[in-house]
C-alpha cells in the first residue's frame, strides 16, 4: 500500500493554463453565437406572434377588403384566405400525383442513367428562384392575352412543389423492403399491381409527410403568384378560373401601404399564416415519426 | 490443480522476472474506486497498485467493467453523461479523480489507444504530428514523428508516403498509426482498451512485440480478453470478475492482482482458476 | 444504413414474362412524368431566355455591366449592373453576417448545450426555417428597418463613417443594409441545421483519439471536426448564398428602390430578384419587360452555378467519407 521512490513529477503540464484560456474565449463566442441567434429568432417569432395576435379578429376571416376605405368599416381580407385555400389545393393536386408517378418512374423502373439524369433535373428544378417560376409561367401562361388566373398561380406553385414531394417519394419508395416487392412479383403478381397495392400503401405515411412539407412551404409564397394571380377585385371569389387574391400577396401588398389600419391587418394574416404553416409542419413531423417506423420496422 | 491449468495456458518463459516489490515504482495507486453511471455501479472497490514499466493486464468476462475501469485512468469517462467516481486514483502523489484535477492534464500524461484503429482523417505525419503540435511540442518535429513511428514498428513501412492519408493504411498498421500517435507526446502511461481484438493474428503479435520492446519507456496497462495474450504480454495481472447483489444489481469487482505467472499457474481465487481454466467465462 | 437490398429497385419489365399491359400502362405514365419533369427544366431555360429575347438582341451582353434603368419612352436604356451588383453586396454580406452565427450555433447544440436545452433551440430554429418570406419582410419593414435605421445605423455611420460602407443613411429607412440582415436571418436556419448534421456525424471515435492525446476541446474541434466537416459546410454556404440570392420578396420590401451602384450599405438599392418583384406591375413597355426577364435570366444562371457547385460538393464529400447518409443528397 505504500508508494515506494515515488517521483515529484506532478501533473504539470506547460503552456496549458493559456491552451485552456484560448478554449474558454472560444466556447463563449459559440455561446454568444448561439444567443445572439437564439435572441434573433425569439425576436421575430414574438413581434409576429405578439402583433398578429393582437390585431387578430374574426373580421379578417370572414370580412372583404374594402379599398380605399377612409371610414372604420370592418374589413378584412376574406378573399385572401379563401384565394389560398383553392389554389394551394388545386396547386397539390397538381403537384402530387405527377410527383408520385416521377418517384415510381424513378425507383420502380428506370435505369441508373436515366436516375441520375431525372434526378438531376429535379435537383436542378429545386434550385430555380421562385420568382423566376414567376416569370417562366408568366411568360408561358400570361402574357400575350393569356390573362391571370388562379390555375396558373397553382401551376406556378405545382412547379415549387414537384421536387420536394418526388424527393421525399423517392426516399419513402426506396426504404420499402425489396422483400416486398420480390415476394409479391414471386406470386406472379404484375409489377404495376405490386407498386400500385403493396408498395404504395407502405410509403403513404412517408408521402403524405412530404406533400403536408410542401404545402406548408408554398402556402406563404408569394413571388410565383404575384405574376399569375395578383391583379383582384376586392370581392371574395372561390372561382380559380380568374384570378384569386392570396394572403401572401395580401401581406406583401399591405406591408407596403402606408396606412397603419393596413399593417394591422398583415400582422393578424401573417400571424393566421404562421399558425398554419407551423401546425402543418407539426403534423408533419409527428406523421414522420409515426411512418417511419411502420415502413422499415417490419 | 497446478497441471490443468499449465495445460489451460502456456505461459511465456523467456519473459524477464520482475524485480522485487521493494524496487518497484508504482505510477498508478487506486485506492476503492468506485465507477458509477447515474446510480448503477460498473465497478466497485478497486484497489491496486500499477507498477512503472511494467506491462499490467486487466482481464475478466465480458462486462465486469474492464474498459469503464480502464478509462477511469485517464478520465475519459468524463465524457459519458451522469458518469461520477468514488474513491481515488494516485498518480505520482496526486488524486486524479479529484474534480479539481484537470482532465486535459491528465489526458497528456497518461495516452490510450482504443479497440478500433481511430487515425484521424490526415495524413501518415499529421497524425502523428498534429498531437505534438497542439501540446506544444513543436521543436524538431521531423525527428519526434520518425521516432515515434519507429518505436511503433511502422516507419519502415510508411517512411516513403507520409503524405498518403492514414486511412489508406491496412487495420494491423492504422493501429500502429495510433500508438505511434499516442506516443509522439512522450506520455508516462499508455492504456490500451483491447488493442488487437479488431486485428488479425500477425498484426496481433506485432503489437505484443511493441509493448515488450517498449515498457522500458513507458508504462502500459491492457485491457484484453484474451488469456492467451495477457499470458504472453502482461507482467502483471489483474483479474475482474462479476459480482451479483441481493436484489439483482451487478458489478464488477477487483478478484485477484498479482505477477502473472502466479495468476495463471498457481491462482489463490477459486474465481480466478475458474476463468483461467476457462471453466467460465 | 441502405443496404444492398434496398437501394437496387426489382426491376424485370419485360424479361420473359407476359407483358401486362397495366405494366406498360404505368410504366408509360410514369416514364411521361419524368419526361415531363425533365422537359419541364429545359422548358423554363428556354421560356426565360425566349422571354429576355428582345431585351437581350437590344443590348447584349453589355446589359450586365450598364449601370441604368430608364423606362422613359424615347429614352429607353436598361442594364443590370447595380441590380448585379446589389445581389452580389446582399448575399455575400449576409453569407458573411449568417456564417459564425450559424456554426456557433451548430456547435453550441452538438458540444457545448445541456442537453435539456439542445431539443428546444433546435425547434427554434427550425421555427425560423419555417417563416415565409413575405412575413420576415413585414417584420422587416415595420420593425427592423426602423430600429436599424435609428440606432445601429446611425452609430455606424458616426463611429466609422470614415469607411465607404457606412455612408450617411437613407431617410426613409429603407437600406441595403436591412436587406442584409433580413437575408442573414433567412439563411441561418439552412446553413446551421446543415453545419449541425454534420457535427453531428464526426465520428465518436475520432473525437475521442483526439481528447485522449490531451488536447482541449476546441484544440479537438478545430484539428478533427473542422476538416471532418469542412466539405459538407462549403456546400452548406453556398445553399445558403444561392437562397440570399434567389429572394425577391423580403428584400424588396425592406431594400427600397435604386439604380446607383454605391457602396454605401446604408443606401437604397435594389438586387436582381427585387427589381424583377418590385416592377412586375409597373412595367410598360415590351422592352421593359423584356428587361426584366433579362434579369430574371442572369439571376438563373446565378442560382444554378451555385446549385451546381453545392451539388458537386457534396457528391464528393460523400464519396470521400464513404459512407451514404440515409438517402440524403
Amino acid at each position: 500500500m505504500s508508494v515506494h521512490g515515488m517521483t515529484e513529477r506532478t501533473l504539470n503540464v506547460p503552456d496549458l493554463q493559456r491552451r485552456q484560456l484560448f478554449n474558454r474565449g472560444m466556447e463563449v463566442i459559440a455561446w454568444l453565437a448561439a444567443l445572439i441567434a437564439i435572441a434573433i429568432l425569439v425576436v421575430v417569432v414574438y413581434s409576429v406572434g405578439r402583433r398578429g395576435w393582437t390585431e387578430l379578429n374574426f373580421n379578417l376571416l370572414t370580412k372583404a377588403p374594402i379599398p380605399f376605405s377612409f371610414t372604420n368599416a370592418p374589413q378584412g381580407l376574406s378573399n385572401a384566405f379563401a384565394g389560398t385555400l383553392v389554389i394551394v389545393a388545386i396547386a397539390t393536386a397538381m403537384a402530387l400525383p405527377v410527383g408520385i408517378l416521377v418517384a415510381i418512374y424513378l425507383n420502380e423502373f428506370a435505369p441508373p442513367a436515366i436516375r441520375n439524369g431525372v434526378g438531376m433535373a429535379l435537383d436542378v428544378l429545386a434550385g430555380v428562384p421562385a420568382i423566376v417560376i414567376g416569370i417562366f409561367v408568366y411568360g408561358l401562361l400570361v402574357a400575350g392575352g393569356g390573362g391571370q388566373s388562379g390555375l396558373k398561380g397553382s401551376f406556378a406553385l405545382g412547379i415549387l412543389m414537384l421536387p420536394f414531394v418526388a424527393r421525399t417519394t423517392i426516399e419513402v419508395l426506396a426504404l420499402v423492403p425489396n422483400s416486398l416487392r420480390e415476394a409479391s412479383l414471386g406470386l406472379g403478381v404484375p409489377q404495376w399491381r405490386t407498386t400500385l397495392s403493396i408498395v404504395l400503401p407502405r410509403a403513404i405515411g412517408g408521402i403524405l409527410t412530404g406533400t403536408v412539407l410542401a404545402v406548408a412551404r408554398v402556402a406563404g409564397e408569394t413571388a410565383p403568384l404575384l405574376f399569375t394571380s395578383s391583379l383582384v377585385g376586392a370581392k371574395t371569389s372561390w372561382n380559380p378560373l380568374h384570378a384569386l387574391q392570396t394572403v401572401p400577396v395580401a401581406i406583401f401588398e399591405l406591408s407596403e401601404s402606408p396606412d397603419p389600419k393596413d399593417h394591422a391587418r398583415a400582422w393578424a394574416a401573417a400571424f393566421v399564416l404562421l399558425l398554419f404553416i407551423l401546425f402543418a409542419s407539426l403534423t408533419a413531423r409527428w406523421l414522420a415519426t409515426r411512418s417511419a417506423r411502420k415502413i422499415a420496422g417490419r | 490443480m497446478s497441471s490443468t491449468i499449465e495445460a489451460a495456458v502456456k505461459v511465456e518463459t523467456r519473459r524477464q522476472p520482475i524485480p522485487p516489490r521493494e524496487r518497484l515504482e508504482t505510477v498508478f495507486h487506486v485506492d476503492d474506486l468506485d465507477a458509477i453511471y447515474g446510480s448503477k455501479s460498473a465497478i466497485r472497490g478497486v484497489t491496486m497498485d500499477v507498477y512503472k514499466n511494467l506491462v499490467t493486464a486487466i482481464i475478466g468476462p465480458s462486462g465486469c467493467g474492464k474498459s469503464t475501469y480502464i478509462r477511469c485512468f485517464n478520465r475519459m469517462n468524463d465524457l459519458i453523461p451522469h458518469f461520477h467516481m468514488q474513491g481515488t486514483i494516485e498518480y505520482h502523489g496526486q488524486d486524479i479523480c479529484s474534480s479539481n484535477i484537470d482532465p486535459v492534464a491528465v489526458r497528456r500524461h497518461i495516452g490510450m489507444v482504443f479497440q478500433r484503429p481511430n487515425p484521424f482523417p490526415k495524413s501518415i505525419y499529421d497524425n502523428v504530428a498534429w498531437g505534438c503540435r497542439m501540446l506544444g511540442m513543436k521543436d524538431r518535429l521531423d525527428e519526434r514523428v520518425e521516432r515515434a513511428l519507429t518505436q511503433a514498428a511502422l516507419w519502415d513501412e510508411v517512411k516513403d508516403r507520409l503524405k498518403a492519408s492514414g486511412l489508406s493504411l491496412s487495420g494491423g498498421q492504422q493501429q500502429r498509426l495510433c500508438i505511434a500517435r499516442a506516443i509522439a507526446v512522450e506520455p508516462d502511461v499508455v492504456l490500451m482498451d483491447e488493442p488487437a481484438s479488431a486485428l488479425d493474428p500477425i498484426a496481433t503479435q506485432a503489437i505484443e512485440q511493441l509493448m515488450h520492446e517498449l515498457k522500458s519507456q513507458y508504462t502500459f496497462v491492457i485491457v484484453t480478453h484474451n488469456m492467451q495474450q495477457a499470458a504472453r504480454v502482461a507482467d502483471m495481472t489483474a483479474f475482474f470478475s462479476i459480482s451479483k447483489g441481493a436484489e439483482g444489481e451487478r458489478w464488477g469487482e477487483l478478484i485477484e492482482y498479482d505477477a502473472t505467472e502466479k495468476i495463471f499457474t498457481a491462482p489463490s481465487d477459486k474465481r480466478t482458476e475458474d476463468y483461467v481454466t476457462g471453466r467460465f467465462g | 444504413m441502405a443496404s444492398l437490398d434496398v437501394t437496387e429497385p426489382a426491376r424485370r419489365p419485360f424479361s420473359g414474362r407476359r407483358v401486362h399491359l397495366g405494366d406498360l400502362l404505368l410504366q408509360g405514365l410514369a416514364g411521361a412524368a419524368a419526361a415531363g419533369a425533365t422537359a419541364l427544366v429545359l422548358l423554363i431555360a428556354w421560356k426565360v431566355v425566349d422571354g429576355a429575347h428582345p431585351s437581350i438582341s437590344k443590348f447584349g451582353l453589355g446589359f450586365i455591366v450598364h449601370d441604368v434603368w430608364n423606362p422613359v419612352s424615347g429614352r429607353e436604356a436598361y442594364g443590370a449592373a447595380s441590380f448585379l451588383f446589389g445581389t452580389v453586396i446582399t448575399s455575400f454580406f449576409a453569407l458573411l453576417l449568417a456564417t459564425p452565427l450559424a456554426i456557433g450555433i451548430a456547435l453550441f447544440l452538438t458540444e457545448l448545450a445541456p442537453r435539456v436545452v439542445r431539443g428546444p433551440v433546435t425547434a427554434l430554429v427550425e421555427t425560423l426555417a419555417a417563416v415565409p418570406s413575405v412575413v420576415i419582410g413585414l417584420w422587416g419593414i415595420l420593425v427592423l428597418g426602423p430600429a436599424l435605421r435609428g440606432n445601429i445605423e446611425s452609430w455606424l455611420h458616426s463611429g466609422l463613417g470614415w469607411i465607404p460602407l457606412f455612408g450617411a443613411p437613407s431617410a426613409a429607412g429603407a437600406s441595403i443594409f436591412t436587406a442584409i440582415v433580413v437575408l442573414a436571418i433567412m439563411i441561418l436556419p439552412i446553413v446551421s441545421s446543415i453545419s449541425r448534421e454534420l457535427f453531428l456525424g464526426v465520428p465518436h471515435e475520432l473525437k475521442e483519439g483526439a481528447l485522449a492525446l490531451g488536447t482541449t476541446r476546441w484544440e479537438m474541434v478545430r484539428g478533427v471536426m473542422f476538416p471532418y466537416a469542412r466539405g459538407g459546410i462549403a456546400a452548406a454556404l453556398i445553399l445558403g448564398l444561392g437562397r440570399a440570392m434567389g429572394e425577391a420578396i423580403a428584400v424588396t420590401q425592406v431594400i427600397g428602390g435604386g439604380t446607383v451602384i454605391s457602396w454605401n450599405l446604408f443606401n437604397q438599392g435594389d438586387t436582381l430578384a427585387s427589381k424583377i418583384a418590385a416592377e412586375y406591375q409597373g412595367a410598360t413597355s415590351n422592352l421593359e419587360v423584356a428587361s426584366l426577364i433579362y434579369l430574371g435570366l442572369i439571376l438563373l444562371v446565378l442560382s444554378l452555378i451555385a446549385n451546381s457547385v453545392a451539388q458537386l460538393i457534396v457528391r464528393r464529400v460523400a464519396r470521400t467519407h464513404g459512407v451514404t447518409r440515409g438517402g440524403r443528397g
